[in-house]
C-alpha cells in the first residue's frame, strides 16, 4: 500500500509540471514517426495523427483538461511563430516567378482571397453561425499558422480553425479539380493558383502531383494568401463594423 | 521583431506574419549585393528556416490535441460548416483560377501582337 501511495504522490507531481506534457507530445511524435518509417512513408500512417491520437486518449483517459495540458505544449505551440517567419523562404525562391506574370497574380490574388473571405462571411450569416465560430471560420483559405494566428487575433478559437482550415484543405484538394475540370480550364498555372490560394498545403500537394508547373503557382498561391489574408480579414472586419 | 513592429505600429495583423512581409522584403533588398558575409548569412537562415519547416507537422500537434478536445464545440453547426467550407472553397478555385486563366490569354494575345 505504502508503495502504491508513494506512486501515487509522484504521479501527482509528475502531473503539475509542465515539461511532462511536453515530454509527452514529444514522444507520441516520435512513436508515429517510427510507424510511419516502419510502413515506408505510407501516407494514411500520418505520425501528427498517431501522435494527436495518443497524447488525447492519455488526456482523457487521466481526465487531464486541455488547459492543463496546454501550460505544457505552449512551448512548442510557440514555435509556430518562427515557423511562419520562415515561410519567408520558400516564397522566395519563388519570386522570379511572380515577377514574371505579377499583374495576373496580384489581380486573381485579390479577387480569389477577398472572395474566400466574403463568401464565407456571406454563408455563416444565412446559416446563422454565432461569431465566434463564424471568426473562426474568415481566415481559413490561409495556410494554417497564419490562419490561427489571424483568427486569435480577430476573436476566434485557434484550434477550432485549425481543424476548419483542414476541412478546407481536404475539400479542396479533392474536389477542386473537377471545378476546374467543369469550367473547362487547361491552363496549368491558373489551376495550380486557384487550388494553393483556396486550399493551401493541401491544394498544393495536389496540385503538385499533377503538374509541375501547377504546383509552382500552387506554392506561390499558398505564400501570397497567407499574407493577403492576414491583411484583408482584419480589413473587412473593419468595413462591415461601419455599418 | 514582428511582434515589435506590431506594437509600435499598432497594426491588426499577426506579429509572425509581419515578421514574414519583413524578412521577404530583407531578401529582396539583398539580392543586389553578393559580398561574401552577405551570402553566408542568407544561407544560415535559410538552413535554419528549411530545417524548422521539416518539423512545422509537430508544431501542430497540441492544436490537433485541442480539436479533439474541442470537437464538441463544433458538433451542433457540423453540417452546416461543412457545407459552408464546401461552397465557398470550390467557388473560390473556381472564380481565381477562371479569372487568371482569361487575364493570362489576354497577356499572351497583347505580347503576340508586339
Amino acid at each position: 500500500m505504502i508503495e502504491k501511495d508513494k506512486l501515487y504522490s509522484i504521479w501527482v507531481y509528475l502531473q503539475a509540471e509542465p515539461l511532462f506534457w511536453l515530454t509527452l507530445t514529444i514522444g507520441a511524435y516520435l512513436v508515429g514517426d517510427y510507424f510511419y518509417r516502419k510502413s515506408k512513408l505510407f501516407p494514411l500512417i500520418n505520425p501528427v495523427v498517431i501522435a494527436i491520437t495518443i497524447v488525447s486518449l492519455v488526456l482523457l483517459g487521466l481526465d487531464v483538461s486541455y488547459e492543463r495540458y496546454f501550460d505544457g505544449a505552449k512551448f512548442i505551440h510557440f514555435m509556430l511563430g518562427p515557423a511562419t517567419v520562415a515561410l519567408a523562404i520558400p516564397i522566395y525562391k519563388q519570386f522570379r516567378f511572380i515577377q514574371k506574370e505579377a499583374l495576373s497574380i496580384f489581380v486573381s490574388l485579390l479577387v480569389g482571397s477577398l472572395f474566400a473571405i466574403i463568401s464565407t462571411f456571406t454563408l455563416c450569416k444565412i446559416f446563422e453561425i454565432n461569431d465566434q465560430l463564424l471568426f473562426s471560420m474568415l481566415p481559413r483559405s490561409a495556410t494554417a499558422p497564419i490562419a490561427m494566428g489571424v483568427s486569435d487575433l480577430i476573436g476566434g478559437i485557434p484550434s477550432v480553425t485549425a481543424i476548419i482550415t483542414l476541412l478546407t484543405g481536404i475539400m479542396g484538394a479533392s474536389l477542386g479539380t473537377f471545378a476546374l475540370d467543369l469550367l473547362k480550364l487547361k491552363d496549368m498555372s491558373a489551376r495550380g493558383f486557384g487550388l494553393g490560394l483556396a486550399a493551401h498545403g493541401l491544394g498544393t500537394a495536389r496540385a503538385m502531383s499533377r503538374n509541375e508547373r501547377a504546383g509552382v503557382f500552387a506554392a506561390v498561391a499558398l505564400g501570397l494568401n497567407g499574407i493577403a489574408t492576414a491583411i484583408l480579414v482584419p480589413l473587412f472586419l473593419k468595413v462591415v463594423n461601419l455599418f | 521583431m514582428g511582434e515589435a513592429v506590431k506594437k509600435i505600429f499598432e497594426i491588426r495583423i499577426p506579429g509572425p506574419v509581419i515578421g514574414l512581409i519583413l524578412l521577404l522584403i530583407t531578401l529582396i533588398l539583398l539580392k543586389r549585393i553578393k559580398t561574401k558575409s552577405v551570402s553566408n548569412l542568407k544561407k544560415e537562415v535559410a538552413d535554419t528556416s528549411t530545417y524548422i519547416l521539416r518539423y512545422l507537422s509537430f508544431l501542430f500537434v497540441p492544436i490537433g490535441v485541442g480539436v479533439v478536445m474541442h470537437f464538441s464545440y463544433l458538433e451542433n453547426n457540423l453540417s452546416k460548416v461543412l457545407f459552408i467550407i464546401f461552397i465557398s472553397t470550390i467557388l473560390t478555385i473556381g472564380i481565381t483560377a477562371f479569372l487568371m486563366d482569361r487575364m493570362n490569354k489576354i497577356i499572351n494575345k497583347n505580347d503576340r501582337k508586339r
